[in-house]
């Protein structure tokens, strides 16, 4: 068990490895520099600038330079926001993006599991037509439509939650950034539950607990449980990327101070280091999230085990 | 299965009609006809934008380009997808574990934040968004095809061609890929709805097409700006983008729930 | 008043009726067998009984169990009887039992739903049941997962659950059908042991188990009951058409004539071969060892052996499907070798396989004229469209199948149909050897009939050499003129067909014969010859590899692999031969 999950871990460094190289090359790869935007220099203030920043060293140097940083934990100093290194910057946005993603994910599954498990064990009724419809079109209606439509209705039509972030007290500016984020998961949960849960009530070791003579609660809970929510587990990590790809969306139109916002205003400012620095924290979060991910499901699924 | 196919086909030739029947063009600002609601005088079916444009051709424009980014991207993954998928499942073994290895890690990567990074890189450069989006997507087309090409050949048939001499060409074509053809016709029709989701956040975020050019997801995100005065601007286009996605997602299911029943006979 | 009284049963789907107005009475402590071809309702009617149907079926009709109505009851009721007065047994254990939780769990799980103990007494009593199944080491198969465990095991806990409530009616629907037949008599003889005055309705196509097993029978054909009655009177003297047909259909082992052995040259000669590949665990699995054959024109010779000894292995090695480690194949004075592909089209085209299961070995997405025509676009491209057409037709004629099959598809086939294609698509290339790796054991008795008759014919007409593997030794009679036995990848004995079934040399051969049901009450089933099971290829006994099992076992037998020698006609590998009696 424990040699498996120590090759798991070994097998993610090259992941991890890899992304750091591809997002560096593009980074760099970006036609005009950081400084390109603001009043135009003269050459030798730029000259300096970007022996300041090491801009004029080669690309293998500059990696180079920014791999042993990076083992040291740092990220850089951000190019925009001069006084910030990137570390600071993703200190401050992230503790945000962390709550309301969590909340959103512990929604989603809440609500999610819940829905599709009655949907499955109602299959076929209208309260599994209605939950279907429903995750249906949660699937299909885009983030960025539902939250300012949300906030249309909610907020400005009928006010009954704030629409903004900065001006709103308490943990009422929570719900609809959490719900918008949680919605499409909510959705997709609720099908993939309904689906594995009908696929494991049609085995035949489901007839055979039938045929002792268990109730439907039992059955449930005791044969059905685990095997269907295997693949609610293996989701689990596609699901928090897709919640922190959303996070940029949510954020931009609630106007919250997280770590999407962040990336997507450095990628327009040209703020390598910080873009570069978002994209490798995201990319070792999900890694290690899809490694725990991995390891509780070879936990669960007592055919995965081997010697 | 038939109504999602229908109302998709509907919206299609709307999309390509539309335009012809009104005598607005899409790029053609008007500065005293800014922001008018819907109403059929003049022939401003779905009102005009803050630049005075009428709202029905470009809506119409819209939903040609999103289609078309759409259809052009699941094709890009759907070709890389089934010929990486095939090779892997067909040759097997090391070879296989290898690339499945690489599909792992890809799978891992918030691609999102690579394509927002290839846009912003790449000045919006209108065929890289096909290759973008293809680039995200084709993972889960690898994954089915090989799964279910390692099915496929431990098949007796496959034995049984071999034995009868067919060439390894002609068990790829005549035997694989036609078993393989139900399951990758489902995987495109969900695939189109992830390429549409994909180029209209990437045009939300304004790094999707081109001004004038537009598409659903831009003119959505152009209704946001003037959701609390015109709303119609932002309702319209979303309401059009929901009901194509969700068209979509049906005939997917339908078709999927068809191959099952065939496959389990 | 009976135990079990079933009137005007019937199960339909979709208007579909698949159980037709059955009607029949089971009296307490009685075994009836229920009889018929598949899709003759047998299974459908026993879920019907505990009614496990699926959603879409209705059901219609009474069932009285000790006087309780179950037919469409509800569901607290269905759950009192469940598992607590009535046990079932399924056919495929792998699928029938949770393979995400532990066994020890699954069965504690049922004492609890009847309320008959708790805690560490129910576990208490589930380890007393496994053992009284015959589990070697209850304690540790307790915490096992199903997959841990062997076929058999697996079938004895699947017994244990359904007996563990001591209920009064056991229903068996196929329990053995999935497993060896060594391993199926054990599983039988437990039933009887293990069964004291539990009423047992078994469900069976096999009519050798029920010949030995049950008392009464009852005939199922196409969803209605036939026949019915003691079973002596049933097998003697049926009265219905369908009942003669399903008797005469029945390969006995101790009866029916046996062909000549063939004189001739030999066509094919197998040296020293020896297989393994790697597993899915990347373990090296040794599959044949050493093994030594040769196959006369006109001849059939048929392998016989039980799961994992490598019979099939064999044959896809000597067909290039998979490679050969060592050892050499002859054909026709050539060496034969290599991947298949690559070896010369003349050659390739005179071995050809006909597969056990025609779902898999048919393309789905190819029709019937296409499927038997490939082989002659492979081999012989310069045929024109009409005369591939005709040799395609020609072909399916002699395989007693007309025109109207070629648009077909193979999920609109029947069973029989299906496997006859697979043969004209074997045969349409006019081979030499034809291999046949259980090709008749998915077929039912009146269709397998035919097909072996088909066999037969062909050989007499054409000189074809058959290989054929069986597991089953009544088929192995009625068509062979040889046989190999063997055992965990090794040959064991190899005689003329008489000399095996008659006088056997091996303590194995004599084991499978005795395992073998007899299609005849009169016949007492022989106890269960051989205890456990087949070992893993991966780790094989010391010497012979069939000491442990033996009988017939001495000290020479664990040191020792015996070498197979030759004794009047009869190659044989056991160093006892020649010294032990084994004939009847």
């Amino acid at each position: 068990m424990l040699r498996y999950a120590l090759l798991r871990v070994l097998g993610a460094i090259p992941t991890l490895l890899l992304v750091i190289v591809l997002a560096f090359l593009m980074v760099h790869a970006a036609p005009g520099g950081p400084f390109d935007d603001e009043r135009v220099l003269p050459a030798d203030v730029a000259a300096n600038i970007e022996a300041a920043y090491h801009l004029d060293e080669a690309l293998p140097a500059q990696f180079a330079r920014y791999m042993s940083g990076l083992l040291r934990g740092d990220l850089g100093p951000s190019y925009r926001y001069r006084d910030h290194t990137v570390s600071e910057l993703i200190g401050a946005g992230f503790p945000l993006s962390l709550q309301i993603g969590v909340l959103a994910v512990a929604l989603a599954l809440m609500l999610g599991i819940t829905s599709g498990t009655a949907a499955a064990l109602r299959q076929g009724t209208m309260l599994d037509r209605v939950v279907m419809s429903l995750a249906m079109t949660g699937i299909s209606i885009p983030v960025f439509v539902v939250a300012p439509v949300l906030v249309l209705l909610l907020a400005v039509k009928l006010q009954w939650l704030p629409a903004g972030w900065s001006g709103a007290t308490g943990a009422a500016k929570f719900v609809l950034p959490v719900i918008t984020l949680a919605l499409p998961q909510i959705a997709y949960i609720a099908r993939l539950t309904r689906a594995s849960m009908i696929d494991v009530l049609g085995q035949d070791f489901i007839r055979t607990a039938r045929a002792q003579g268990l109730g439907t609660g039992a059955l449930i809970r005791v044969h059905a449980l685990k095997p269907a929510m295997l693949p609610v587990l293996s989701y689990l990590g596609p699901a928090i990327a897709a919640v922190l790809t959303g996070s940029v969306v949510v954020e931009e139109v609630f106007g919250i101070p997280g770590l999407g916002q962040f990336f997507v205003r450095g990628a327009l400012n040209r703020d390598y280091t910080l873009v570069l620095g978002i994209v490798i924290f995201y990319a070792t979060l999900i890694i290690a999230l899809n490694l725990i991910v991995d390891l509780l499901y070879s936990v669960l699924d007592p055919r995965v085990r081997r010697r | 299965m038939k109504a999602s196919a229908a109302i998709l086909l509907m919206i299609l030739l709307i999309a390509i009609v539309g335009p012809w029947i009104s005598p607005h063009a899409y790029q053609a600002t008007n500065f005293d006809a800014i922001l008018q609601a819907p109403t059929a005088a003049g022939m401003r079916w779905f009102g005009t934008d803050d630049l005075g444009r009428d709202l029905f051709v470009r809506t119409m424009l819209g939903i040609r380009v999103t289609l078309l980014v759409a259809i052009v991207a699941s094709l890009v993954s759907l070709v890389i997808g089934v010929s990486y998928g095939a090779i892997a499942g067909y040759v097997g073994g090391r070879v296989d574990a290898v690339m499945m290895r690489f599909v792992d890690t890809l799978y891992a990567l918030p691609f999102i934040f690579f394509v927002i990074l290839l846009m912003v890189v790449f000045e919006r450069n209108f065929l890289l968004i096909f290759v973008a989006i293809g680039a995200i997507n084709w993972l889960d087309m690898a994954r089915i095809v090989r799964g279910q090409t390692l099915s496929l050949r431990e098949r007796d048939f496959i034995d049984a061609a071999r034995l009868s001499g067919v060439s390894t060409a002609r068990i790829i074509f005549r035997h694989i890929a036609p078993n393989l053809l139900g399951i990758v016709l489902v995987y495109v029709t969900l695939t189109i709805p992830q390429a549409i989701l994909v180029e209209s956040f990437l045009s939300f975020l304004g790094l999707g097409v081109q001004e004038p050019q537009t598409s659903l997801g831009a003119l959505v995100d152009a209704g946001v700006n003037q959701m609390e005065g015109a709303s119609w601007m932002l309702l319209i286009p979303a309401t059009l983008l929901a009901v194509i996605l969700l068209a979509f997602n049906f005939l997917g299911d339908a078709l999927r729930d068809h191959f099952d029943a065939r496959q389990s006979r | 008043m009976s135990l079990l009284e079933v009137e005007s049963l019937s199960v339909s789907y979709d208007d579909v009726a698949v159980v037709n107005a059955v009607s029949f009475k089971v009296r307490r402590g009685e075994s009836v067998g229920i009889v018929g071809e598949s899709g003759s309702g047998k299974s459908q009617t026993a879920l019907a009984l505990l009614g496990l149907l699926p959603a879409n079926a209705t059901m219609s009709g009474s069932v009285r169990f000790d006087g309780e109505e179950l037919a469409n009851a509800g569901a607290r009721q269905l759950n009192s009887v469940r598992g607590r007065r009535i046990g079932i047994v399924f056919q495929d254990p792998m699928q029938a039992l949770n393979p995400y939780l532990r066994v020890g769990k699954q069965l504690r799980q049922i004492l609890l739903q009847h309320n008959l103990a708790r805690g560490a007494e129910a576990d208490t009593k589930v380890v007393a049941m496994l053992r009284r199944v015959g589990l070697p080491d209850p304690e540790a198969q307790f915490r096992a997962y199903p997959h841990e465990l062997s076929g058999g095991m697996r079938q004895r806990v699947m017994l244990a659950s359904a007996l563990i409530c001591e209920p009064d009616l056991l229903i068996a629907d196929e329990p053995t059908t999935a497993l060896d037949v060594t391993v199926q008599a054990q599983i039988l003889d437990l039933l009887e042991e293990l069964r004291d005055d539990t009423a047992l309705l078994l469900i069976t196509h096999d009519l050798g188990i029920v010949a030995g097993r049950c008392e009464r029978l009852l005939v199922f054909q196409e969803g209605v009951l036939i026949e019915s009655g003691a079973t002596t009177s049933v097998f003697s003297s049926p009265e219905n058409p369908h009942t003669k047909k399903l008797l005469a259909a029945t390969l006995r082992t101790d009866r029916g004539d046996i062909a000549e052995p063939v004189t001739g040259a030999t066509v094919l000669g197998v040296d020293n071969a020896s297989v393994s590949y790697r597993d899915s665990t990347r373990d090296r699995l040794v599959a044949v060892t050493d093994v030594s054959l040769t196959l006369r024109k006109g001849e059939t010779l048929a392998i016989v052996g039980e799961s994992g000894s490598g019979k099939s292995s064999l044959v896809r090695a000597l067909l290039g499907l998979i490679p050969m480690q060592r050892g050499k194949v002859v054909y026709a004075g050539e060496l034969l070798e290599g991947p298949v592909l690559s070896r010369a089209a003349s050659k390739r085209r005179d071995l050809q396989l006909v597969f056990q299961d025609p779902a898999s070995a048919l393309n789905p997405s190819m029709r019937v004229a296409a499927i038997v025509g490939e082989p002659l676009l492979a081999n012989s491209p310069a045929l024109s469209v009409k005369s591939r057409s005709d040799r395609v037709i020609a072909m399916l004629n002699k395989v007693s199948l007309d025109e109207n099959i070629l648009r077909r598809f193979p999920h609109q086939l029947s069973g029989g149909q299906a496997q006859r294609v697979a043969i004209a698509r074997a045969l349409i290339l006019e081979p030499k050897i034809l291999i046949c790796d259980e090709a008749v054991a998915a077929l039912d008795g009146t269709v397998r009939k035919q097909v072996l008759q088909l066999l037969r014919d062909i050989q007499r007409e054409t000189g074809l050499s058959i290989i054929f593997i069986s597991h089953d030794l009544g088929v192995v009679r009625a068509i062979s003129h040889r046989v190999a036995v063997m055992y965990l990848g090794r040959l064991v004995e190899v005689a003329a067909t008489a000399s095996l079934f008659s006088s056997p040399s091996h303590p194995y051969t004599r084991a499978l014969l005795d395992a073998s049901p007899v299609p005849d009450p009169r016949v007492t089933p022989i106890a269960a010859p051989l205890k456990g099971e087949t070992p893993s290829p991966l780790a094989p006994p010391s010497g012979c590899v069939f000491h442990p099992r033996c009988s017939y076992v001495e000290s020479e037998c664990s040191r020792r692999s015996p070498e197979l020698r030759t004794i009047s006609n009869t190659r044989v590998a056991c160093h006892r031969a020649g010294n032990i009696t084994l004939a009847r």
